[in-house]
This record gives C-alpha cells, structure tokens and sequence, in this order.
C-alpha cells in the first residue's frame, strides 16, 4: 500500500501546491475540514485537508491547510478544478468556511429550511434545530425565449426512486438547460460517525449508499488499517477484491435491465432481473446478507461459502445472451446510439469516475491506480469505449461485468476454501484514508482517530458527488422523453452524494 | 326494425363495456406469462376499477370543466362507437348513422377531450402529454380515414354495415391487395391511437417519457377508473373494427338471436385472438424514440395512400 505524504502549507502557498498537483496528474480526490480543538497539535483551528491521487504508481499526496477557527477563510480553487469548487461549496454549507472569491457562491448540499447561519458539522452546532427562515432566494436561471418552456419534474417521482428536482428548460421536445437540484435526503452521516468505535462506524459505512455497502465498507476499512497500521493478510485481501466484483456485478446487470425497460423492452428485463436475483442468492451464501453486508470487515473479510465456478459460468452465459439480444434488437441500439453524449473533455475537466469516465474514453479505475491486492494478483483489463453516450455506458458494463466474473473464478480458485481471514487492529491511531473502485467509480474515504480510540472524523466521497454534474451536461440537445433513459445510463446515487 | 336490432346493439356496448378491462387484462397476461412472469391475472383491470370507483373523487385546483367532463366524453363517445360499429349485427336501429366518418370523428372527439384536460390541468406533464398526443393523432387519423376509404370504395359506400354486408356477400374482397393494405395501414393506426409499444408503453412509470399517461397524471379515483375504461374500450372498439373489417365472417347479417349470440362470441374470439397477438408481438418490440415515431406513421399513411389507389384501380372505377 502506498504511503501518503502530507504538506502543511499556509493558505496562500494554497493555489500554487495545488495547480503544482494537478499538472502532475493528480485528481483531487477528497476534501474535508477539520475542527481541532485546544488540545490539538499545532492548537485550535479549522484545518482543511485536500488528499490528491494519482497512479499508478499509487500517490497518495494530501494538502493541510490551517485557518482561523473562528472565522475560516480559503481562497477558492473552482478555476483550477471543476470538484473543488464543488468540495468549497459543500464545505461552506457544513463548516461554514467562507469563500469568498467562489464563482458560484450559491449553496449546494444545504438543505433549504435549515436556519440561517446553523452549520452541522461544526463542533457547536448541537442537535438538529427545528426548520427555519432559510438562507436568501435561490432561484433557478430561467431561460427566455420564443417557445421555451420548463419543466419541472420531482422531487417526489412517479416510480420508486430516490428524491431530487429535475428543471428542464425546453423548445419543442429538445431538452435545453437542465438543472438537477438535489440535497433532499441529509442523513448526517459525517456527524453520525463522530464518537463511534471502528465497528459502529463500519456498521455505518455499508448503509452510506444501499447499493455499494461492500465499497463504502472496504473503503472505511482500508482507512481505518491504515490508520492503526494494521497489516491485513493477502487471502483476506483477495477475499475482499472477490465481494467488491459480486457487488459489481449484481448492480451492473440490474441497470442493463432496466435500460431495456427504459426503451419498453421488458422481456430482457425480466431476464435480467432473474439473474440479478440469482446474484443476491450466491450474495447470501457468500456473505449471508443479499447485499454482501458484513462481509469485509476492519481487519479482514469473512466469506461462508466461495462462488461455484460451474455457477458463475452459467451466469456469465445468461448474462452474455441478454446483452447481446440489447444490442441486436434494432430499435433498442437505435434508442442507445447517440443518445446523452458525454464528451471526453468534458469528463475529465469535471473529474468523472467510474463507467461514466471510461465510457467516454478515460481510463480511471482505482483498482489499477490504487491496488490494494499484492503487485501482480489481479490487475484487471478495463475496458474504455470513447463514444460517451448511453450506449458506451452500456457497452462498458456489460464488459466489465465479464472482466469481474473472470475475476471472481480466479479469486475464488486462489482462496480455495471459505474462511474468515481477519488479524486484530494494531493498536495505532491517527489518520487513514482508504481508495477503492466500488462499482460506480473510485469511493475515497478519510478518517481520524481521537486519542480515546474513537472515530473523531470520517469523510465518505462517493463517485455520485463526481459524477453528477455530467448529466446535464451530457443532456444537452438530447429529447426529453430520452431523460429518464440518459438519467439511468449515469444510475448516480442520492444517498452517496447526499451524506 | 326487429327487437332482436335493439338487443344487438345493446348487447355489443355490454360486451365491449364489460369486456374490454379483460381484454387489457388478458393482453398483460399473455405479456407476463411470455416474459417469464407469474402476471396479475386477467381480472385485475376491474378489480383496479373497483378500488378507484371507492375512493373519493378528487380534482386538482384552479381545474375547469374540460378536466371533469373529459373522461364522460371519453367513455361516452367510445360507447356510440361501439354501439354504431357492426361488431356483431350489421341490421341495428342505428345502422343508418353507422358511417365510418362519423365513427372515426367520435373516436377523435375523446382524443381531443383528453388533450384539453390535460392542458386544463395547468402542469407541465398534461401539456406534454397533449402536445405529443395530438402530434400522433394528426398523424394518425388521416391514415385511419384514408384505410376506411380503401375499403369502402368496393362497397361504394362509408357505410359500415354496408361495407361490412358487402364483404360478407363478396368473401374475395377481404384478400384483395388493397384492402390488406388498408388494414395493415389500419393496423399501425390503432398501435398508435391507442398508445401501444414502439408509440407508447403503457406499463412505465417514467413520467418524462409518457404520452397518454402523462394527460391523465392528474386523475384519481372514479375519474381516473372512467378514463382507464375509456382507453380499453377504445382498444377493445378498435380491435373489433379490424376484425370486423378483415375477417367479418359470423357478424349476424338477419334477425335471429341465435346468430346474434354465435356473432357475440365469435366476436370475443376474433378480438382475443387480435390482443393476444398484439401482446405477443410488444414482447418483442421496443418503444422508438418519439421523432421516429412520425416515419412510422407517415409510413402507414403510405400504405393507406396505397390501398386507396390500388381499390380505385382494381375495383375498376377508373375506367367509368
């Protein structure tokens, strides 16, 4: 596992270390902001930690930066990274850290009754007060014209999905402007994690995002060994990379059902369907949870039963014949061709992850820039397709679900036999942070330990957070009845996004 | 006119009436069961109508009267329909007024009523929904129009009953290249009218891809129950004027109630045979995207446009 190195740089080294980073290559990763109390070193502060990753070969590179507890301070970065100024927004609307030269100073994760000037995350913010007189108006840019007209959709929908507000400005049936208000389901998951010991805090961790429990687990896992120093086994570490590819796999075929479904062909996602449900089943014999929980665990990774090669060979198969009745079937290709194009500079400038990169022609896996298997194990082929439209996001799904049944028999083959593979916590405490491909894109997760052992701070940034401002941008010019279809092709998480 | 006209007349709006909910039923049926899936079973569309008709009826705000007559105008309309069309009797009381402009305008006026309610309704949806409804409907009922011209130019008239006796005397006339034209031409028309996959898929959940299902977001309870019935007669009718003008074989032509009962059931036969292989043939098909749907339509427009041309040729009228 590669080491992190950490640079104290005061706030108006800021701009130039991190300009320095990203013409590295580096991507920024995750940032959070700290409450240190009297007793900390270096005394009370808000200290800020921008972590920077590259690789491979994996580069951990993290940023602190100390302001002023009482009123903190940072001059943006959004005009040298797209996320950043996302990150600088989220921070304000939790820390309350002005920034005061944000070229779009408007808030993002806020939700819009919380009381004026009541920050959650802050050390003195209490329980949750009762809503009040919100933060100023923040209307939506309205666009004039001859025929231009909005649509305003969620963020209660007409099926079950998760909450957010779509605003479609539209002529005719082409889709203009869209703007995606999301935010409606806060959690307090950062908060929630504050004073809980590492096995509360992996409890809470596999129900970040209902879908990704393995990759928010491993993630929270990977940060907490490394913050204890704790040296995990490698048949514990194949374990691990085995349940991350079962829940690959389960969340890939769903959506390449209900993309057919979206296109009204439902007979192949009834299809799909059956062998997703076949997948939760070898999930439960696997984990004994449908959706792996309890599987990886700080330390190590539990498995009862070990995926039967003739099984997997059979679901490889269906899985194979579905796909290829997608693509076969004239009108289901036409509907994916061509349809919610994201452009290749557009996915890097706003630093996607995950299908939605590597469908349009970026090779971003954390599996192979951040690998926490032993060198030369398993270092998977990912595939890339360039066209960035639905049907690339198809395309790279359905062949990385191929790549991960390939990697399941060998993962499978090479631990032999179900066990629990676990060593205790080593005794260390300070800070970790743990990268992992979960199967919408990297998961970064941050944490902090107090001196009593507890978690004092634990940051989550799903690919959700990253991914979302492509959608619009994608549907630029496509036809409303086409949303829905794009929208499921992109499957970003509410809940990831909104902690 | 014979009391056995009345009953028949009757007997058709019954059987459409009480039928068509089964119909849907049947067509989901065949879909699931096809697809792999156990299905909610052929009675379920009454059982959703008994549950809507209890609740209580609720109309959103600021609302007029387009929104609350609509789904009376819908149901009553396609009631005429199916009251005019000859679907098992071609000598009813109201045989005289069975003219095919006259039904295919009626089937129109509840398309128009359903577009003005959800314009009524004042939300972007039933705007959406009617702007795309009647996008199709413009397309596809001058094709409608067109295919019953094909095949009432043999009959030398827009009679139905006329039409539909003339066949039955003239068995032939049903294989001629231009009424198989008109009624393939038909046959997209309905797709269309009735809001079937590639048009619209009426099993989504996706408001944003809707058509008639985005018109009628609005409605609940007994209203909502009265527009669903509306869209299955509508169906069930429609199915019916195709059987009845492709195969109309067992439609009573006398005043025996015995073939009155044989031309009820085989009238149920013919329109179950038709759903069935409607419903068989949506497993296999996706919805296009919504501008291709105006190429499929123009593309049935062409063919009704053929059979018109072919029924002038063939049928010799060009040379008077």
């Amino acid at each position: 596992m590669a080491a992190r190195t950490v640079h104290e740089v005061g706030v108006g080294e800021l701009p130039g270390a991190v300009e320095a980073l990203l013409d590295g290559g580096a991507r920024l990763g995750l940032v959070a902001a700290h409450h240190d109390g009297e007793g900390a070193v270096g005394g009370r502060a808000v200290r800020v930690v921008y972590l920077f990753l590259a690789g491979p070969p994996d580069l951990r590179t993290e940023l602190h930066v100390r302001l002023d507890a009482d009123r903190p301070r940072l001059p943006s970065l959004a005009e040298l990274s797209f996320p950043a100024g996302r990150f600088e927004r989220e921070m304000h609307d939790l820390h309350g850290v002005e920034v005061p030269d944000h070229p779009l100073p408007r808030r993002l994760v806020r939700h819009f009754h919380w009381p004026r000037g009541w920050y959650p995350l802050r050390p003195d913010a209490g329980p949750p007060p009762p809503f009040g007189e919100p933060e100023g108006p923040y209307p939506f840019l309205r666009v004039e014209g001859d025929g231009v007209y909005e649509i305003p959709v969620g963020p209660v929908h007409a099926g079950l999905i998760e909450p957010g507000h779509f605003r479609f400005s539209v002529v005719g049936e082409t889709i203009i402007k869209l703007k995606a208000r999301l935010w409606f389901v806060h959690k307090g998951v950062e908060k929630l994690f504050q004073g809980r010991d590492v096995a509360g805090g992996l409890r809470l961790a596999e129900r970040i995002s209902g879908d990704t429990a393995v990759g928010h687990a491993l993630a929270y896992c990977l940060a907490v060994e490394e913050a204890t120093g704790t040296d995990v086994p490698e048949a514990a570490r194949q374990a691990r990379a085995l349940l991350l590819e079962l829940e690959r796999v389960h969340n890939h075929v769903a959506d390449l059902g209900a993309l057919c479904n979206d296109v009204g062909h439902a007979i192949l996602n009834a299809h799909a369907q059956r062998v997703r449900e076949e997948l939760l089943r070898l999930n439960q014999l696997t984990t004994g949870h449908r959706l792996l929980r309890g599987g990886v665990l700080p330390g190590g990774a539990a498995l009862r039963a070990l995926p039967d090669p003739a099984r997997t060979a059979a679901l490889r198969a269906d899985i194979r014949e579905i796909a290829q009745l997608a693509l076969g079937h004239t009108t289901v290709r036409d509907r994916f061709t061509g349809t919610a194009r994201l452009p290749e500079q557009a996915a890097r400038d706003l630093g996607c992850l995950g299908y939605v990169a590597r469908a349009s022609g970026l090779t971003a896996d954390a599996r192979i820039a951040h690998p926490f298997l032993a060198e030369g194990s398993a270092p998977p082929a990912v595939p890339v397709h360039t066209a960035g439209d639905v049907l690339a996001r198809f395309l790279v799904r359905a062949e990385e679900i191929e790549v991960s049944l390939g990697l399941i028999d060998r993962l499978a083959a090479s631990l032999g036999a179900p066990g629990t593979y676990a060593v205790p916590l080593a005794g260390g405490s300070g800070s970790g942070v743990g990268v992992v491909e979960g199967w919408r894109g990297a998961i970064a997760t941050r944490l902090e330990f107090s001196p009593d052992g507890t978690l004092a701070r634990v940051k989550p940034v799903d690919p959700s957070f990253f991914n979302w401002p492509a959608l619009p941008v994608a549907l630029k010019a496509t036809i409303v009845p086409d949303f829905p279809l794009a929208n499921k092709s992109f499957n970003l998480s509410y809940a990831g996004n909104d902690l | 006119m014979s009391a056995t006209g009345y009953v028949a007349v009757a007997a058709q709006v019954a059987v459409v009436a009480g039928g068509a909910p089964l119909l849907t039923g049947w067509m989901r049926q065949v879909r699931a069961r096809l697809e792999g899936r156990a299905g909610a079973g052929v009675v379920q569309p009454w059982r959703d109508a008994r549950k809507l008709l209890r609740k209580e009826p609720v109309s959103p705000t600021g609302t007029g009267p387009a929104f609350r007559l609509a789904p009376l105008l819908l149901v009553a309309g396609t009631a005429v329909v199916a009251a005019l069309v000859p679907l098992a009797a071609t000598r009813t009381p109201v045989s005289g007024s069975a003219d095919l402009i006259l039904v295919v305008a009626l089937l129109a006026l509840g398309t128009v009523a359903l577009a003005l309610a959800g314009l009524d309704t004042g939300t972007a949806f039933g705007g959406m929904g009617a702007s795309r409804e009647m996008t199709i409907a413009a397309l596809v009922e001058p094709t409608i129009l067109l295919a019953v011209f094909a095949v009432s130019i043999p009959a030398g008239s827009t009679n139905l009953p006329a039409i539909v006796a003339g066949t039955i005397d003239h068995p032939a006339r049903t294989a001629s290249p231009a009424e198989l034209l008109a009624v393939a031409a038909l046959v997209v028309a309905v797709l269309a009218e009735t809001g079937r996959i590639p048009v619209d898929n009426p099993a989504t959940h996706l408001e944003l891809t809707m058509v008639h299902e985005a018109m009628v977001l609005e409605y609940a309870g007994p209203d909502l129950a009265l527009v669903e019935l509306g869209s299955q007669m509508r169906l069930a009718v429609l199915l019916g004027l195709v059987a009845t003008l492709a195969a109309p074989w067992g439609v009573a032509t006398g005043g025996s109630p015995a073939l009155l009962a044989l031309a009820l059931a085989l009238l149920v036969a013919k329109v179950a045979v038709l759903g069935t292989a409607l419903a068989a043939a949506e497993v296999f098909r996706a919805k296009v995207r919504l501008f291709k749907v105006p190429e499929l339509l123009a593309g049935s427009f062409v063919l009704a446009l053929l059979a018109v041309v072919g029924s002038y040729f063939l049928t010799g009228e060009a040379g008077r």
